[in-house]
Order: structure tokens, then sequence, then C-alpha cells
């Protein structure tokens, strides 16, 4: 299976990214060749096996997420998290306007 | 005395024979005058003060081993006083609100922080050429790579400029680099090493480490990094462990696997040869080698290359341009903002990933590519458990071939993939890894270029790994070598 020119711009939109037609030509050819790569993932049989997505559970099959208690643990910081936001206003972030 | 390990500078410091800001001040030089380009962001103003704070503590006898022991973080660590920026330009001029819970800790200890190391950006690469802020160099040959995505902490250990370094390591990010600069480095299990305040890139695969001189070193290290955090929800709660109470164990009888796969087509001769070579050694201090198999290696490339992008790509999202980070210029409405934003602030790679990862998770693709990837990275787990059965520690090569040159590979995504096989599917497993230098390449520019001794072992097996390494610096000087003028 191969992608196309309109796959990879299908993509990038997904993602959220601008692509442009040259740099998506270029990108192209090389998901193609990852692509050849993962693709020998499709040769081997997998019927039954439960898929593994925190390593963990391979050694702890009853491992589970933690979860803690539903209590305010963390003071209000809001000022110095804001400090790295590009645009803020009276402690609200500042983005282009969604509704006219 | 850049020379001496950590334990060494620790008895120093603490008999009076030097001060932790006269330490700090010597590494300072060294940074100042090496062109490598291992250091991100030094402020001398900031370590000054937490040196003279070491010097405060080692005064009223409140010393941890670490000190005033100058060490250097990977940018991927966040810091509040130096800034934070994964190597990207999407981060560039970032100044965290808080610590990494690494950092603190090591803070707590008393070490004394020299700044932040280069990477690749979003530790994505292994040749530290996808820094937005330039590749660094290979203190052994300029020429060359330093491998990545920790080079810069690698780097800055060869050449000296720091006592020890954090690491991270997602399919090779502490080992590989570590091999190819000629110093020691351990990815610990999964869930040791807290990743609260550590970049993400792919969580399920994400752990820091330490890399330093020597495994006696890293145990130190590991010792303070090492420990359950409630912040981080897959860290694990095991009791506290004293990574250096193992060391001195002789290692008669110790069963080593051999894994055929990590011996076949695609190994440069010159590396086989160290590593045998590296094995023999073993022999001789009363090991057994026992040829093992692992049947699903190369199959770690393609099921890597699905898992982690796809992780990637989610936890990039983050990166919009609205909280922290770069936005673009110039945009036309919100949407365009965003697509703007994170085309100018993430670099090729970081995009190939993002793109890669977005479609394995596509609708239409979710089971042909991101579930069978997670399939098969059980059957990884399982030959790896299979393994166990049979040896104590599994060795092998860390890459395939010694440090390339810089450009080599530097437009080639495939290329630079495969040279992760031998090390990719311990991230995969979540199992503790280690690189220690056995040698070097052979031939008029390999043989500057130094090789590493891979070491897996059983999950949170860190303090045998740590023993078994040391073992071995014990009969062999290979961790002591260093570039020419260090």
């Amino acid at each position: 299976m191969h992608l196309n020119l309109s796959d990879v711009q299908h993509i990038a939109n997904l993602a959220q990214l601008e692509l442009s037609d040259t740099q998506a030509q270029k990108t192209l050819g090389q998901l193609n060749g990852i692509f050849e790569l993962v693709n020998q993932m499709r040769a081997v049989d997998t019927t039954g096996i439960e898929p593994l997505s925190h390593p963990i559970a391979a050694l702890m099959p009853d491992l589970s997420l933690r979860l803690r208690e539903d209590n305010v643990s963390e003071p209000d910081r809001r000022d110095a998290y804001q400090q790295a936001a590009p645009a803020t206003q009276d402690g609200l972030y500042l983005v282009p306007k969604v509704i006219e | 005395m850049h020379n001496k390990s950590i334990k060494q500078l620790s008895a120093m410091l603490r008999s009076r024979m030097i001060s932790a800001t006269e330490l700090a001040q010597h590494f300072l030089a060294r940074i100042r005058s090496s062109d490598l380009n291992a250091f991100l962001h030094v402020d001398e103003g900031l370590t000054l003060a937490q040196a003279a704070d070491a010097d405060a503590r080692i005064h009223f006898d409140d010393v941890t081993p670490l000190t005033g022991i100058p060490i250097a973080h990977k940018d991927i660590f966040v810091t509040q006083h130096w800034r934070s920026t994964a190597g990207s330009k999407m981060l560039e001029n970032y100044v965290s609100p808080f610590d990494a819970t690494i950092v603190t800790r090591l803070i707590d200890t008393g070490a004394v922080h020299l700044g932040k190391l280069n990477c690749d950006e979003f530790a994505m690469g292994s040749s530290n050429e996808n820094s937005y802020f330039g590749p660094v160099r290979n203190p052994w040959d300029k020429d060359a790579i330093p491998g990545g995505s920790s080079g810069g902490s690698a780097a800055a250990v060869a050449a000296r400029l720091t006592a020890g370094a954090t690491g991270t390591d997602t399919g090779g990010s502490i080992r590989q680099p570590a091999a190819l600069c000629g110093i020691t480095g351990i990815k610990p299990t999964y869930g040791r090493v807290s990743r609260y305040g550590m970049i993400a890139y792919a969580s399920s695969l994400d752990q820091g480490g330490p890399m330093a001189k020597s495994a006696e070193d890293c145990a130190l290290l590991l010792n303070e990094m090492a420990g359950f955090d409630p912040r981080d929800s897959t860290s694990v709660r095991r009791p506290k462990e004293d990574f250096t109470q193992n060391l001195h164990q002789p290692l008669a009888g110790l069963r080593i696997g051999v894994p055929k796969e990590y011996f076949g087509e695609g190994l440069a001769n010159d590396v086989a040869q160290a590593v045998r070579a590296a094995l023999s050694e073993y022999e001789k201090l009363g090991a057994k080698l026992v040829d093992i198999s692992l049947p699903n290696t190369a199959l770690s490339i393609p099921v890597y290359y699905v898992i982690a992008p796809a992780e990637a790509s989610s936890n990039l999202s983050r990166y919009d341009g609205v909280r922290y980070g770069r936005r673009a210029e110039a945009y036309y409405d919100l949407q365009d903002m965003y697509k703007k934003t994170r085309a100018e602030g993430f670099g090729e790679e970081v995009q190939r990933r993002i793109l890669i990862g977005t479609y394995v998770l596509s609708h239409g693709y979710y089971d042909a590519y991101y579930l069978q990837a997670q399939r098969i990275r059980r059957l990884i787990a399982q030959d790896f458990r299979e393994a166990f059965t049979q040896c104590d520690v599994i060795m092998g090569p860390v890459t395939p071939t010694v440090a390339w040159n810089l450009g080599d590979k530097a437009d080639d995504p495939v290329a630079n993939y495969l040279g992760d096989i031998y090390t990719l599917s311990t991230n995969l497993a979540g199992l503790p890894g280690m690189s220690i230098p056995c040698g070097f390449g052979q031939g008029d520019k390999n043989a500057r270029r130094p090789v590493g001794l891979q070491l897996t072992g059983n999950y949170f097996d860190e303090a045998r790994l740590l023993n078994i390494a040391h073992q071995f610096q014990l009969a062999t000087d290979w961790h002591q070598r260093t570039p020419e003028g260090v």
C-alpha cells in the first residue's frame, strides 16, 4: 500500500500542520519508505495475542493506573503558568476570534 | 581533577581538599572553552550560588554523596531557572514554572547544576543532528556524531565538562550516545525514575536515567534519581534500594545470554570483535555464556516506529501556540494559527513522526497498525521472559557500527531507524539496559571511535546490572580512556 500526495495533505490536516506542496512531495517519499519498513508487521500472526500498552503489564498482568483522591492538592499559580503564554489578558489566554 | 570519579570528588569535598565552588569554577571554565555545542544554557551565577550552598552544607556536615558534585541535565527535563527547550524552536525561550521531579531531587542532594544539555528535538533522533540549536560534536572525533538523542549529555561526560549527566531513553537515547562517546549509561526499568517534568515524547517508553564515567558513578546518581513519585501515574511504588550495595559481588557462575539475532547481518566487524572480546573478559571473571534467541528482534523497528510516533502525535498536540511556547507571527484564524505555529516550530523529523503517528491512529488504520504493533510488543516482551529463564543478563552490541560522520545519514530517516535495532526492544518490554565502553573500532577513522557493550537485565534488576558492569570496569580500563587533550 502506498500513500499519495493527497493522503499526505489529509494527514497533515488532521495533525494541524501546514505543509507546502514541495514539502508534501518530499515527505511523501520518506513516509512511503518508512511504511515499507512498518508493513513488515503485517506478516505476523497475532491471533489471540493481547495488545501490550503498558510495559510493566507484561510483568504484572493486574496492573492498573493509579488514581488519586479527588481533592485540591495544588496551589493556584495561574500567573506563573501564564508567563510562558504568547498572549494573555486578565488571566485568560487570548486566541484569534472564533465566534463573530 | 575532571577525570576523577564522583566518589573521589565527594571524598575530596568532604575532606576539604577542594570546595564545591572551586570544583564548579573548574568545570565552568572547561565548558566555556569547549567547542562541542554540548550545552544549550549555562548561567554561571546560578551555578556558583548552588556551589556556595553546597559549601555551606559541607561546612555543617549536612552532606549526601552528591553534595557539591557538578552535574547537568538533558534539556528534556524542565527547570525553573534555566531555559527548557527540548532542542526545539517551539520552546526556544521557554522557562518552566516548575522543576522536574528528578531536578528537585538532585537539587535537594546538594548537587551543583552546570546547565542544560543539547539533544535531538523532543528526544527524536539518534545523531543529535535534529536539534534546532545545531548538532553536538563527538569529543573523540569532531567529524563524528555523538549519538542521540542524549548526545549533549554523552559528549559532555566524555569531554569531562561535567561529572555526570541526566539523559532520557525512549528507544536507546541513553545507551546509544553513551556507546558512541565511550561513557557509561543506564536506562532503568520503566517506572523507576519519575517522568514528571520530563517533556513527553512517547509516554509508554520514555524513561530517565544517569550517564557518567563509570557504573559506580551511575549507581550513585541513580540512588538519588529513582523513587516513587505520586505526580507520575506510571511511577512504580517499590522499597528504596541502594544501587551501590551489590557492586562488589563476584561474578562467578553468572549466566550471560548472547542473543544470536544481535550478531547477524548488519553488525560491523570491528564492533563485533570488541563485543566478543568483552564477553571473553567476562568468562575470565567466572561468567558462562549461554546462546539464546530473541526471535522478534527485527520486528522491534516497525513496532517502535508505529508506537512511538503514535504516542508522540498525541503528546505533541499540546503545542498549539496558546498556552506556552512559540506562536506564529502571521495567521488569519485559529486553525491557521495552529497550523503555522506547528509548521514553523517543529523540525522535519518531529513533523515526520507526528504525521506517521496521526496516520496510524486514524480511522481505518488503528487496528492494522497501532493494535498490531502493541500485539507484537507483547511477543517481544515474552521473548525476553523466555530468555531470562536461561540467563541472568543479556549482552550484545548497543549499535551496529561506531559513530558515523556528521551529515552522513541526515536526510535518510530509514537509515537512522535501522541503526536502533539492538536498543528498541528493551524499551518496548520496559526492561533496564546499560551501555559500558568496551573498546574502539578499527581502521583509519574508526580506531578513535568507541564501542559500547549492552547489558539488559530483568525487571527492576538495576543493582545487578550495575554490579556486572562495575566488575568489568574493575578488570578493564576502557571507561578511563579519554579523548585526546582531555
